[in-house]
């Protein structure tokens, strides 16, 4: 594309009667844009798309993700930040600051009193109705009372500017506010993307919010014994939406991140499912929504929640941060009666008003409502899918007779509200910027003294065309950092702080299930790399011929395929297909490139992609470098090649990245318990792998020729054939082979080397005592290590009739014994809490 | 009155039970009309944790946990109430039905407000205008609220079949309606629906009724049930009960439990366990008069 200069937006792009954020209504840029509109004339719109595509590699690389709901089974997509901030003045957020402190005040007496003395409800200042009525107000949390300063720790609120220049709140968010991380990561990109346009604006930090947060939850009460309180965060998992976002703020504060059925109830308390057993918690993060948080006293079908959690609040012994009765405070009916409760509480107006609405529960609000029909947006009292905000003035007469009906069944679960035009913004659609509507979600946190502290910044998002009135991440909105301009430069903060004490090393052992999903990982990622092995070797014979004549040729292509299949333990390639049809690219290509297909790599490398997601928590920035580099080669389905060729040097690449990794892990991560179940992982399948190889390649006795062929093959897939020249300096033999590959405690690749692994990594893990006694798991391997030393090869060498017998009766005890041993660690470390049950009687 | 109850819940497990968290709504509640004098609730094998409270309703919930393998639990509340009798409401000075909407809202005592969360829709209680439609004969404009809902217990006792098993916990209000059968839960339910849907505020009551063995036959030992019923609002007055399964309004041999917006509120057990695949439960009720009825008991029906 030519490189332009960029044009600030002619002043007749804008909507009559609607207010632009850079750009007033006489074409002057306002004062808080100064620096960036000299930013913009000083540049060209090139220099835009290069700060956007740095911006998307950024993010790629940070493995940002945000997932749209009820697209099942898509992967997380990319999230999407504009290049150009929303930049408030300092006057303008002094009143957008002092506004939200003020109606987080206000939300936490009300929501103390709807789960207390319920007087706010009794004198009349909100009906009982809007209450009851909504889904957030849960009657098992009547008279549960946090031991914190406020009950309302968390609290989100979605501003939008309306035409006269007030800001307005749209939404208040109070049961599990999201966001939070989201900002921090747009600011981090930010500040690396476009790091003069930050300097000069002055822009406020961020950071300084999680300090505050991280104090106050550092205040709540402990019970493990004058220690820091455990504090973990609960979420409903990886295919949650903004599970990327649990994730990071779970890494950014050192919390650990938690589901459901890592946590149990036991003696009125909770306690969190670790790998060196179960270890008391004593803050909950809350990113589960309420009703789902226990299915004993709330929705009894949950497989998210912790039954008992509730009980174990009121018993004094966990704090869960947002309170679980906090979502009704995200019913918009509330904001009718808001006005009239901050004169009653506080004798003051709203600082931040909200849009006008009126609660169809109420006759004559209704009556009103059902009179304006075609002037109104119509929301539901809940968050619900099903149930789309309307615009009254774009509904046919059809359409506003349906809602009528609609809102006359249940008057109770319906608001109407005075449209508020919302403001526009300058949005870099990929050639010029253009104006689109943007919400600012501020965010707040109680601080330990009971004060609330507002982020100075939040996360920005603007519709998805210039059209668009809604502004949502879930319909395609995009992103921006916003940028509160403060009078000097404040210092970089970083999160760690200086303890006033030694600090003591955290002796608190990873959750079973990031224990078990490091297993898998282990397991995946070595799995992965065998099969690229073994599809390189295949990969090669069909395209180089190996320097073979053609008759070897065609004969070693032949054993290739039979091992591949068989080591691999593909599944069928297509069900219904005879397996007489198919070439051998053909299979070959489904190993390579089918997802659906059993076996293929494809296939391994997501469920990789899903154990390693699942403790995205847990990787090191390069770490997850390399994972996405992985990922993003391998599972993205677009443009799969048709020829073998073109798969050579992306197999190569995958080989070096999953070694890389395979380093990275050794080298950057602590010798934890989880370490050593993520080696111990890999170690049991490669050993696994190993004997399969063994088995599909070497247990058929053929000709002597045949077998040179066969045994560079394997020596080759098990990454040996060059330590076996060095060792040997002779032409593969069978009892050499299989020395090297079994026996050789200095090789490590060979299954002697695997074992010695295991058991280093078994001593090392919590719950294995030494003692007389030997765990289930060293049985096994002392078992299975003493088999291995005890084997004479030349007796595993003699041939019976065509095959090797005694080979594959040793090869198969040693497998099961691998399998066996990776049944009772799980056993013992993973063993989630069985699926709970609901009785009734 | 005074009554014995003893109500004893027996679950069993094919595969052990490994910890089990359970709520208990047992213990009679102390009102104007009755009062608990004694109640202990005993679980087997002895929880390992328990605690008492009163729920958002003001009903007695106690928690339990066990949190060892157990293929069995058996609970057991053993109760002695004293029941008084109820005061009788004055029919003609009751409010009109159709005054209730504004009479509510005209009023600003605790009970007035507290009363309009029973308006409305609950997890298991639709409002329906099919059902307002159904019952509108008996609700004219003017008619007096209590002789109405009179009207109504009456009508779902007529037309309603009572047939125990026909429905379970999961059947809906709107299943009962077309089948015109169902149990004790299923016409509170239903009636509460209609209430509701009226205006009218309505809570579900749990509680049990003493019964009489067929005439000539001993009482068996077990052999009672729990029992459901109706609370209605009657503004300036308050909450008044009603039977529709036996067309009454509850008597001495009425005594309750808890209250609730409807079943989910008040379910006698409640429980999540972990482990203990495919279990059995086995409910057995006695409700013993320990002095003499003042007159013969009805052989009134109950749920099962």
């Amino acid at each position: 594309m030519p490189s332009r200069p960029i044009d600030l937006l002619p002043p007749q792009d804008y909507r009559p009667g609607s207010w632009d954020e850079m750009v007033d209504p006489q074409g002057k840029v306002r004062p808080a844009w100064t620096a960036t509109a000299r930013w913009l004339s000083s540049h060209q719109s090139s220099d835009l798309e290069a700060a956007g595509t740095e911006i998307r590699r950024l993010l790629r690389e940070n493995g940002v993700t945000y997932s749209v709901h009820g697209a099942k089974g898509e992967d997380p997509r990319p999230w999407l930040l504009d290049p150009l901030p929303w930049l408030v003045s300092q006057d303008d957020w002094k009143t957008i600051e002092t506004g939200l402190i003020q109606r987080a005040e206000l939300l936490d007496a009300i929501l103390t009193d709807l789960y207390g003395d319920r007087t706010l409800v009794r004198e009349g200042w909100i009906p009982p109705e809007l209450i009851s009525a909504h889904r957030g107000y849960l009657h098992a949390c009547r008279g549960m009372k946090l031991p914190s300063k406020r009950q309302l720790i968390l609290a989100a609120a979605d501003l939008a500017r309306g035409p006269d220049g007030r800001m307005w709140v749209v939404n208040d968010r109070a049961q599990a506010p999201s966001g939070t991380g989201y900002a921090v990561e747009n600011r981090v990109v930010m500040t690396r993307s476009m790091p003069r346009l930050f300097h000069r604006n002055g822009v406020r930090r961020v950071a300084s919010f999680f300090h505050t947060l991280r104090d106050t939850l550092d205040a709540l009460p402990s019970l493990s014994g004058g220690r820091s309180p455990r504090i973990v965060i609960l979420t409903p998992g990886p295919q949650n939406e903004t599970y990327y976002e649990h994730a990071f703020l779970a890494s950014y504060l050192g919390y650990t991140l938690v589901q459901g059925d890592d946590l149990t109830v036991r003696d009125g308390r909770v306690w969190l499912a670790s790998l060196g057993g179960l270890e008391p918690v004593d803050v909950i993060i809350r990113r589960v929504d309420a009703w789902f948080c226990d299915p004993l006293e709330l929705k009894e079908d949950s497989q998210l929640g912790v039954p008992g959690l509730l009980e174990a609040i009121r018993q004094g012994q966990v704090t869960v941060v947002n309170h679980p009765g906090s979502g009704v405070l995200e019913n918009p009916g509330l904001m009718a009666f808001l006005p009239g409760i901050a004169r009653h509480l506080r004798g003051e107006d709203l600082i931040l008003p909200s849009a006008a609405t009126w609660w169809c529960g109420d006759r004559d609000a209704r009556e009103h409502v059902l009179g304006h029909l075609d002037e109104m947006v119509v929301k539901s009292i809940h968050r619900n899918p099903t149930f789309g905000t309307r615009f009254g003035p774009e509904l046919s007469k059809t359409e506003l007779a349906d809602l009528r009906q609609r809102i006359l069944a249940r008057p109770e679960a319906f608001v109407g509200q005075e449209q508020v035009g919302f403001s526009s913004l300058p949005v870099f659609n990929g050639t010029r910027l253009e104006p689109r509507r943007g919400v600012l979600r501020g965010f707040l946190t109680a601080a330990a003294d009971g004060s609330y502290v507002v982020m100075p910044g939040g996360l920005t998002r603007v519709a998805a065309t210039t059209e668009a009135k809604i502004v949502s991440s879930q319909l395609g909105g995009v992103s921006k950092d916003t940028w509160v301009l403060g009078t000097d430069t404040e210092p970089f903060v970083s999160l760690l702080r200086e303890s006033p004490e030694l600090a003591e090393p955290d002796a608190r052992t990873a959750p079973s299930r990031a224990g078990e999903n490091l297993f898998w990982t282990g397991r995946y990622a070595e799995r992965a790399e065998g099969t690229a092995r073994l599809l390189r070797r295949a990969v090669l014979a069909f395209v180089d011929d190996l320097g073979e004549d053609e008759n070897d040729a065609t004969r070693h292509r032949e054993i290739l395929m039979h091992g591949l299949l068989g080591a691999t333990n593909a599944g069928p390639i297509h069900p219904e297909k005879s397996s007489s049809a198919v070439s051998d690219e053909e299979e070959i290509l489904s190993m390579l490139a089918d997802p659906l297909r059993s076996g293929s790599l494809p296939s391994i490398l997501r469920s990789f992609r899903y154990s390693a997601f699942a403790v995205r928590d847990l990787w090191s920035p390069d770490s997850w470098r390399v994972i996405d580099t992985i990922l993003a080669d391998w599972t993205d389905p677009a443009a799969v090649p048709s020829r073998l060729e073109p798969f050579s040097a992306p197999l190569n690449r995958l080989i070096i990245d999953l070694t890389a990794l395979l380093g990275l892990n050794l080298e950057s991560m602590t010798r934890d318990a989880g370490w050593r179940l993520l080696d111990t992982g890999r170690r049991i399948e490669r050993a696994q792998f190993l004997i399969g190889v063994l088995r599909h390649f070497l247990v058929t006795a053929r000709s002597p020729r045949e077998e040179l062929l066969v045994m560079e093959s394997v020596l080759a897939a098990l990454d040996s054939l060059v330590t076996f020249r060095k060792r040997y300096r002779t032409a593969p033999r069978l009892e050499l082979v299989l020395e090297l590959l079994l026996l050789e405690p200095n090789n490590a690749r060979s299954l002697l080397y695997q074992i010695d692994r295991i058991s280093l990594n078994l001593e090392a893990l919590p719950r294995q005592p030494h003692a007389a006694r030997l765990t289930p798991e060293q049985r096994l391997l002392v078992e299975t290590g003493s088999r291995l030393r005890l084997v004479e090869i030349r007796r595993l060498t003699e041939r019976t009739d065509s095959s090797r017998r005694r080979l594959d009766v040793f090869l198969d005890h040693m497998s099961r014994s691998l399998a066996h041993l990776s049944d009772a660690l799980t056993l013992t470390y993973f063993r989630h809490a069985d699926r709970p049950r609901f009785l009734r009687g | 009155m005074l009554y014995h109850i003893r109500h004893q819940t027996t679950y069993r497990y094919e595969e052990p039970a490994n910890l089990g968290h359970n709520l208990a709504r047992l213990r009679p509640l102390d009102l104007p009309t009755q009062s608990c004098l004694e109640h202990k609730l005993s679980v087997s094998p002895t929880p390992d944790f328990r605690s008492t409270r009163i729920d958002g309703f003001g009903n007695h919930t106690e928690y339990f946990a066990i949190q060892r393998p157990h293929l069995e639990m058996v609970i057991t509340a053993e109760s002695r109430v004293e029941v008084l009798p109820q005061t009788q409401l004055l029919l003609e000075t009751c409010c009109a039905w159709n005054q209730v909407h504004a009479l509510l809202r005209a009023s600003c005592d605790h009970e007035h407000a507290d009363a309009r969360e029973f308006t409305l829709a609950s997890p298991y209680i639709p409002v329906s205008p099919a059902l307002a439609a159904w019952a509108a004969p008996d609700f004219k404009p003017g008619r007096p609220l209590h002789e109405a809902i009179l009207a109504l217990n009456s009508r779902i006792f007529t037309e309603f079949a009572f047939k125990p098993g026909f429905t379970d916990v999961t059947t809906s209000v709107d299943q009962v309606f077309r089948e015109k059968a169902g149990v004790c839960q299923d016409f509170a339910h239903l009636m509460i629906a209609t209430l509701r849907t009226l205006g009218i505020p309505a809570q579900y009551v749990s509680g049990y009724l003493e019964t009489e063995p067929p005439p000539g036959k001993p009482k068996l030992v077990g052999a009672d049930a729990s029992h459901a019923w109706v609370s209605a609002f009657i503004p300036g007055r308050g909450w008044a009960e009603f039977d529709p399964t036996n067309n009454t309004t509850p008597t001495l041999r009425h005594i309750v439990t808890a209250r609730g917006r409807d079943y989910g509120d008040v379910s006698p057990i409640r429980g999540v366990t972990t482990g203990g695949t495919s279990h059995q439960l086995k409910v057995a009720v006695d409700v013993t008069p320990i002095s003499p009825s003042p007159s013969p008991a009805p052989a009134a029906k109950v749920t099962s």
